[in-house]
């Protein structure tokens, strides 16, 4: 009866194109965005989102076709997140047809950025992505990294969602780069800690290697939705498969 | 002659989904127009209001843009939908930024509140209400047509429409207490949540209105 939990698949976008790779190493083409966005929408994904990591800025403006194209064909909601710098970064955005623009390294470096956004486009359209690592072996407390993780904020990763819901953030996109690219499901405290502390829907991203995995991070995690790449790309399972399995679970899910 | 369709441009929002969503379903049966112009509004052969972000923002756009009198008019005389903010302008009174609006509609746009935001198994329910719920009919409509009972489409928001008398409610939700998300009286249809996303339900919907005859 309630509202779904969402499965969100994820697509890294370089230059135009959709590539995959495992642990970023060896990127392959995997070809047309559009194709495979159809092909989720297909399966019943309930948003998709697309990560910029086009390296060259003369390259950047590739995502607003790449956008424009897919919002023209496929319509479920789309999330935009890699390079926004600033408020008119995230309205060029949705002007090319995104819904909602993720925020993650600007955030920290200007968080006024965030509010700006939300203030002229809306809570519901702005994002704020988080990439966190446990500080310790305890894996209780997490700080926030930037750079795609590579750079150590000091920030404590449930402060900050918090801060970021102040700000105006209408979501948050939560990684664990302890668990990213593992397969070994899900930072399950990390997720817990911050969807509990926040009244905002979170995304859990991170570790995602089998369907069991989607179902913990709502059930112990209590994400709002849960996002993951790998596990779709590599036609491991389809959307439907994660969620037959989360339906049999007993979470609510959109067939 | 080919009927038109205008949606309502003053500035508030993202309208390359809800254009190109529209463009898709009426196919050669509509010419689909996003316009700014009062008088194309008042010529068109139906009109689409929608609108995002804080109602404030969008109450401000309307009177500065010049098009409230049109959209106030269309809403008057043609057929007329209204989507998620575009919807919530409609009512008489905003507790967000505890402002007037249009007041086609008798009642208040309200904030979902706290201490309800609970759900059956004692889990927070979060606001903004984002993703896929159900859709329930109250009352059969046209614009409903090949709409299974139940049926889920996408809603972001943090505040909804709460009508004065469940006359013209047409469907309803659950976010955790029912709540309405369409109300439609004569020639309008107001809705909550976003058609323009919500895949072939709400792509229904549209073809729904492209084809309505009053």
């Amino acid at each position: 009866m309630p509202l779904a939990k969402r499965i969100i698949p994820c697509l890294d976008v370089t230059a135009g194109r959709v590539v995959k790779g495992v642990n970023f190493l060896e990127l392959r083409d995997a070809g047309d965005p559009v194709e495979i966005a159809k092909r989720y929408n297909d399966q019943g994904a309930d948003e998709l989102t697309f990560l910029d990591i086009t390296a060259s800025s003369d390259d950047r403006d590739l995502i607003l076709h790449v956008i424009e194209a897919v919002a023209s064909q496929v319509f479920i909601p789309l999330t935009v997140g890699g390079g926004v710098r600033k408020a008119d970064d995230v309205r060029r955005l949705l002007n090319a047809g995104a819904d909602k623009v993720s925020i993650n390294t600007t955030a920290v470096s200007n968080p006024e950025v965030v509010e700006q956004a939300a203030s002229r486009f809306g809570s519901q359209a702005i994002v704020v992505a988080i990439d966190a690592k446990a500080t310790d072996a305890s894996n209780s407390r997490w700080e926030v990294f930037t750079h795609g993780g590579r750079r150590a904020t000091g920030l404590d990763a449930v402060e900050w969602a918090l801060k970021m819901q102040q700000l105006g953030a209408g979501e948050i996109l939560l990684t664990s780069m302890d668990r990213d690219g593992t397969k070994i499901g899900f930072n399950l405290p990390l997720t817990r800690a911050v969807s509990d502390a926040v009244d905002i829907p979170v995304i859990a991203s991170g570790g995602v290697g089998n369907l069991q995995h989607l179902v913990d991070g709502v059930k112990q995690g209590h994400a709002d939705a849960v996002l993951a790449a790998s596990i779709f790309h590599f036609g491991e399972y389809s959307v439907r498969q994660a969620k037959e399995a989360m339906h049999a679970a007993g979470i609510e899910v959109r067939f | 002659m080919t009927q038109t369709i205008a949606i309502v441009d003053y500035g508030m929002g993202n309208l390359h989904s809800v254009t190109k969503a529209f463009e898709l379903v009426a196919g050669d049966d509509a010419k689909i127009i996003l316009t700014a112009d009062p008088a194309v509004v008042a010529s068109a052969d139906k009109v689409v209001f929608p609108g995002q972000g804080a109602m404030p923002d969008c109450m401000r756009e309307l009177n500065e843009s010049g098009l409230k009198q049109a959209v106030l008019d269309a809403a008057a005389s043609k057929p007329f939908l209204g989507i998620c903010v575009g919807a919530q302008l409609l009512f008489e009174h905003s507790e967000e930024g505890d402002m007037d609006c249009l007041g086609v509609f008798k009642g208040k746009v309200v904030k979902f509140k706290p201490e309800n935001m609970i759900d059956a198994q004692g889990q927070k329910l979060k606001v903004p209400h984002m993703g896929w719920n159900e859709m329930f009919i109250k009352q059969p409509h046209p614009l409903w047509a090949g709409i299974s009972d139940a049926e889920r489409f996408y809603f972001v928001h943090s505040y909804h429409f709460a009508p004065d008398s469940d006359a013209d409610t047409v469907i309803e939700s659950a976010y955790p207490s029912r709540f309405a998300v369409a109300v439609a009286r004569d020639n309008i249809f107001a809705i909550q949540c976003h058609p323009e996303k919500s895949h072939t339900p709400g792509l229904q919907l549209l073809k729904n209105f492209v084809h309505w005859k009053l």
